[in-house]
């Protein structure tokens, strides 16, 4: 519903954060983590432009509600352990 | 305190009266002895503010930006290609709303590499939502950021604000200056308390996405808070005044143009040196006046108006060029009288670019120029001053 100037602040303020905007729908590729194969190096985690890895006990854990796919983790790691799949193709 | 320093000192020390509680900057000959001096005033305590040395100009306005969306007051200063490096940010600052007050002392682009006064680096940044007072004097910098600050924090402006300095002419040229104590700078201008900032405990997105239904309106009330800016600084001016006994004309000074047959439009220094030609041309009975322009943004396009239709000829001095088009200033002034019912003859010169001297006798000859132009009756036009090369003599 499209407000009025006079209702609006004077520059976009929200009070909810972005991560109300679940972007992981964008996906066509999805990462699979093969965890025996992980050397708890970080990289993946650090690399990760949309924060949608947390670490668990040093092992990455992907938030598929924002991983769009990008598969920059996959490409970064070094022990090969992330690959990516086409979604929906399991 | 009266006193004698720089116009860059001038800007520190207006900076210093304000209290700007965050500083960041980049030295760019010949803005180096602003940074300098308030770096000087935080390291010895006198003023107690947070000054982040950054690794560029961009850098610089992104780092007021951030403080001064949590709440800072903040200051920098700039010169020539590290303002138009932070062409980008000077957009996100007036979008958002942040009344940063900065200087800029207006210095050439190159090529040419230049490092002296030509008004290319502000004007260039004339549509991107800062207020813009062009200044005459040292006195007139350190008062202006004052006011600037006042102008812009008000609620119903909130946007940021340039002033400017003419390179060298006015940066390391000493003049007396008096210096307001504290107290009255503080009585005159309160803390900065914005409606809205980014606090702990209270997250917020700022700069949010909008989609086409809404972006308009933003834009529209920025164009309000600018619109505002104008009655705002004439109304702040006369508080200064009645504080500090002093004043400098409004939006646009108008010199001697009481039944001028002719005025000159200027702005920064050179204006300054017209006001000494216009009284040796009254002195000896030519009817001429100068009309400085302070404020490019907001434009005193009402101001122009009724001078317009006062007058017979108007000269335009544009200390840079738009290229493919004229003068910047001349758009705007022709722009702004072209409604007048008498439209006076006008004609742009082009003078001073790279740091050229602009003479009492330069101005001399373009207000006899104008003078010819308007009884020849001539179509406007564009005229580039003391180009060697060029058929016509200037000195």
């Amino acid at each position: 519903m499209t407000k009025s100037y006079q209702e609006l602040p004077l520059t976009p303020i929200s009070d909810t954060p972005s991560t109300i905007n679940l972007t992981g729908f964008w996906r066509v590729m999805k990462p699979v983590v093969d965890i025996s194969k992980c050397k708890k190096c970080t990289i993946c985690w650090k690399f990760c432009p949309d924060a949608a890895i947390t670490l668990v006990d040093g092992v990455p854990m992907i938030d598929l509600r924002y991983c769009k796919g990008c598969g920059i983790c996959s490409v970064e790691c070094p022990s090969k352990c992330i690959v990516m799949i086409k979604e929906g193709s399991e | 305190m009266r006193t004698v320093m720089t116009g860059n000192y001038a800007s520190a020390y207006g900076a210093k009266l304000c209290r700007a509680e965050v500083i960041a900057a980049y030295p760019i000959t010949p803005q180096t002895s602003i940074v300098e001096k308030l770096a000087e005033f935080v390291a010895t305590g006198e003023l107690k503010a947070k000054f982040i040395p950054v690794e560029s100009e961009h850098s610089a306005m992104a780092a007021c930006i951030a403080a001064q969306t949590a709440g800072a007051r903040t200051y920098t200063a700039t010169s020539s290609h590290g303002l138009t490096l932070m062409h980008e940010v000077l957009m996100w600052a007036s979008g958002a709303r942040l009344p940063i007050v900065m200087t800029n002392v207006s210095r050439a682009m190159a090529p040419p590499w230049s490092v002296w006064v030509d008004h290319m680096d502000s004007v260039a940044q004339r549509d991107t939502g800062w207020l813009q007072f062009f200044c005459a004097s040292n006195q007139e910098v350190l008062d202006t950021i004052i006011m600037a600050y006042k102008v812009c924090e008000s609620r119903g402006v909130m946007l940021p604000a340039m002033v400017i300095e003419d390179a060298f002419i006015q940066s390391h040229t000493s003049e007396p200056v008096d210096v307001p104590d504290q107290e009255l700078v503080d009585s005159f201008l309160p803390t900065y308390a914005p409606e809205y900032k980014i606090e702990v405990g209270k997250p917020m997105g700022f700069g949010s996405l909008v989609k086409p239904d809404q972006y308009m309106e933003f834009r529209y009330k920025a164009m309000l808070g600018i619109k505002e800016a104008h009655d705002r600084f004439l109304r702040v001016e006369q508080e200064f005044k009645h504080i500090f006994g002093r004043e400098h004309g409004g939006l646009l000074e108008e010199y001697r143009c009481e039944n001028a047959e002719v005025v000159l439009v200027a702005a920064g220094s050179v204006a300054a040196t017209a006001k000494d030609v216009v009284d040796s041309m009254r002195d000896k009975g030519t009817r001429v006046g100068l009309a400085r322009i302070r404020a490019f943004r907001p434009f005193p396009y009402d101001e122009f108006k009724s001078l317009g239709s006062k007058v017979d000829g108007v000269a335009v001095l544009d200390r840079s060029y738009t290229f493919g088009a004229t003068g910047a200033m001349f758009t705007e002034v022709k722009a702004a009288m072209g409604s007048c019912q008498k439209r006076p003859a006008m004609k742009n010169y082009i003078a001073g670019l790279g740091g050229r001297d602009i003479t009492p006798k330069v101005l001399e000859k373009v207000f006899e120029d104008i003078l010819m132009h308007c009884k020849r009756g001539e179509e406007s036009e564009v005229e580039w001053v003391d180009v060697a090369g060029l058929p016509r003599r200037w000195h």
